[in-house]
């Protein structure tokens, strides 16, 4: 890979934190390692832990997802977390607050990750303003596609916010190319068609996937979806720019807490080995 | 032909994406190619006249279009001054509108090359038409369903399993239509290779608004011809109960460009809006995005979807089709609540003064309607009102007699003040609503 002389030709210290993040793993010779963990889960103080359990143990980005009503982008797993939390009363103000207090115990990238309805009700331009005065680094939208997100591509433009948008492998050429040119951050490749879940084996389109953005121009994309072994990184960090965890992160949360998380993304980073 | 120059806006003619502010794609990326395919497809057939001949025949020879418009005199005397014609969906092949669109989109779902069908249900006519369809034509059929449906409409779930189709209980969330539509989005985006999701209401992503409204079309247009041939001239009015929305859109299309016919959705009010047990998006909801579009959303300040609450399980939906949204936006059509008790009296009056057993879903719009003639006064003598009757209500008997405290055992009282005073002070809802508790 011909990595360096590209790193060469970028500005010094990209404007975004997230791309800051990922070259600097990517200075590092590896890909990026994103951990996902839903806000406050299983509760507000857990759901902070775990997170900078993730950071500790090598994860350069953070995505904080958004508990949702209707997320239709999950599975089971996922689903579960997301609903207790909803269930004893979260709000979304919250998520702030984590934010914060992530940003500040960590030097990790935290984006927020969450369906557009919450985004929406909020305001565009209130919900990016919040989101930045607690230090974070952008969202992932997974139900936005760039045909409609000319208000959220604005308002993270006033904000100096990082916007990720997904890119499947059912996408078009031409709608890779509005992806890749409409995100800035990272572009998401999702790896399978299919919704988030731990799977045994990485599906042969995500590099199909990474190709297709890359070819587009795109300079960071990272690979999510069914991501759950340290076998799994290895295999798309060959090929991506980062690798992104969710579920098996969740699950490790769920039966075992934040030393569990710890100890999975240690696993997964290779940050137990040596490194 | 020389048309008459039309000054005024072609409400018939919107297409999508939008209309108005309200419409859109709000969808994962990965079903965007679908929803493309499915658009390519939809206004290549609406070109090809061998699609049209086969969707044609397959409505009158296997749906048994046209439906009839039936005058109810005893009915409209009960109600107030005003006549009252049914449009008699009721009557067509699986006793509801919704094998109109059924049928429409599994010819597309064929000519796509599809070997699978998905759906949502809430009353379960939606599953029933697709299961019926995918039968018809050799097709595998999932259909996703709320628990708490499935219980209310267990003669439905049967029927389904009969035709050959899986039906699959979503227990998540309200475990109603909502809920439905969420797993069927879910299992679509990990199957969209060989699967077609057939959406059963006007609601969704583009072009699912445009392409449900065009399938129930004939509706409006049989409705508009069958008056004008009966009486001469158009109705005053014309209503239908709004879900999603199809029935309605499909009755006021044939009618939106005459400004002289006014057009009336009736949303359930299940408790009454102000106990904020409703499902009345329109008349208290507020703009958001929910499965695809953006519309009226029943929503809380964070943006959470709120439950929504009916007796009538194809009515319980928190959200409603974008097009609804903006003909309530610009005023050409307008949208009120009806209460379960207000519709049960209807559903009642139905049955006794007219010998039709309506679906409690189209039963909103005759009390709607009923309200309507009476705000009338004498005014509203010799006044037509044309009424949707988007179904039968077989599905609903066990519903009725439960709240009409007609099954052995039950005291035959209203259910109606029993059951509020109940459930009332409860706070967050405490299990899932299952319709009338017996
Ligand atoms: C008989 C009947 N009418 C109306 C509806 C509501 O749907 P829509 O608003 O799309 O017409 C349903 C849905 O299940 C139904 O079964």
């Amino acid at each position: 890979m011909s990595t360096t002389t590209a790193v060469d030709q970028r500005p010094a210290t990209p404007a975004s934190k997230t791309e800051r993040a990922i070259e600097a793993a990517r200075a590092q010779g590896r890909a990026a390692f994103v951990g996902y963990l839903p806000a406050g889960y299983p509760d507000k103080e857990t759901s902070i832990a775990a997170a900078i359990e993730l950071a500790r143990n090598g994860a350069d980005v953070i995505e904080i997802g958004v508990p949702y009503s209707d997320p239709v982008m999950d599975g089971p797993v996922i689903q579960q977390a997301t609903t207790e939390v909803l269930a004893r009363g979260f709000r979304l103000p919250e998520v702030f607050e984590i934010v914060e207090a992530v940003v500040e115990a960590t030097d990790a990238a935290v984006l927020v990750m969450t369906y557009y309805n919450l985004i929406d009700r909020m305001g565009a331009e209130e919900f990016a303003s919040r989101l930045a005065a607690a230090g974070g680094a952008g969202a992932i939208t997974p139900d936005l596609i760039p045909d409609e997100a000319g208000e959220w591509i604005a308002a993270t433009d006033r904000h100096g916010l990082d916007r990720v948008f997904l890119t499947a492998p059912s996408s078009s050429p031409e709608r890779v190319e509005k992806i890749v040119a409409a995100s800035r951050g990272f572009v998401y490749g999702v790896s399978v068609m299919g919704v988030t879940g731990a799977r045994d084996q990485v599906s042969d389109a995500a590099e199909r996937v990474v190709a297709a953005a890359k070819s587009a121009g795109a300079e960071r994309v990272c690979v999510g979806l069914g991501v759950s072994t340290r076998s799994h990184v290895e295999e798309i960090g060959r090929y991506a720019d980062g690798v992104i965890v969710g579920t098996a992160l969740v699950t490790a949360l769920r039966d075992g807490g934040p030393s569990a998380v710890a100890t999975l993304t240690a696993e997964l980073t290779g940050a137990g080995a040596s490194r | 032909m020389s048309a008459p120059a039309e000054e005024t806006q072609k409400y018939r003619d919107h297409e999508g994406p939008y209309f108005g502010n309200f419409g859109g794609r709000w969808m994962p990326e990965s079903l965007v190619a679908a929803l493309d395919e499915v658009e390519r497809t939809f206004r290549e057939a609406k070109a090809d006249p061998a699609f049209i001949a086969e969707f044609q025949r397959l409505s009158r020879d296997y749906t048994g279009r046209p439906s009839l418009l039936t005058e109810v005199t005893r009915f409209a005397a009960e109600a107030g001054p005003a006549r009252m014609f049914l449009k008699r969906e009721d009557l067509n092949h699986t006793g509801s509108h919704k094998i109109n669109n059924v049928l429409g989109q599994a010819l597309l779902a064929q000519r796509m090359g599809k070997t699978r069908l998905i759906a949502e249900t809430g009353a379960g006519q939606h599953g029933v038409a697709t299961a019926t369809a995918a039968a018809l034509m050799g097709m595998e059929c999932v259909v996703y369903m709320g628990s708490a449906d499935t219980k209310r409409q267990a003669l439905n779930v049967a029927r389904m399993r009969l035709l050959g189709a899986e039906v699959v209980p979503v227990d998540h969330g309200a475990q109603t239509l909502k809920d439905a539509i969420n797993e069927a989005l879910r299992d679509w985006v990990a199957s969209v290779e060989n699967t077609h999701y057939l959406l059963g209401t006007v609601a969704g992503p583009h072009p699912f608004p445009e392409m449900v409204r065009w399938f129930h079309q004939i509706i409006g247009e049989e409705a508009r011809e069958q008056i004008l041939s009966m009486e001469g001239r158009l109705p005053d009015a014309v209503a239908a109960c709004v879900g999603g929305g199809s029935n309605a859109m499909g009755l006021f299309h044939g009618f939106l460009d005459d400004p002289e016919v006014a057009l009336y959705g009736f949303e359930a009010g299940g408790d009454g809006v102000e106990t904020g047990r409703h499902a009345s998006a329109i008349t208290l909801g507020r703009s958001g995005v929910l499965h695809g579009a953006r519309s009226f959303l029943m929503q809380d300040e964070d943006g959470q979807t709120v439950d929504s609450h009916s007796i009538s399980a194809g009515l319980d939906y928190p959200s409603v089709g974008p097009e609804h949204a903006y003909l309530a936006e610009t005023g050409r059509a307008t949208y009120e609540p009806v209460t379960d008790a207000e519709c049960m009296a209807s559903f009642e009056m139905l049955c006794r003064t007219e010998g039709i057993i309506p679906a409690i879903e189209s039963a909103h719009a005759l009390a709607g309607a009923a309200r309507l003639s009476r705000s009338w006064g004498e005014a509203g003598e010799g006044k037509i009102i044309i009424i949707n009757l988007s179904g039968r209500g077989d599905k609903d008997v066990e519903t009725a007699a439960e709240w009409f405290r007609l099954l052995p055992g039950q005291k035959n009282d209203p259910v109606a003040e029993t059951d509020t005073a109940e459930n009332g002070a409860d706070g967050p809802s405490p299990a899932p609503e299952t319709g009338v508790q017996g």
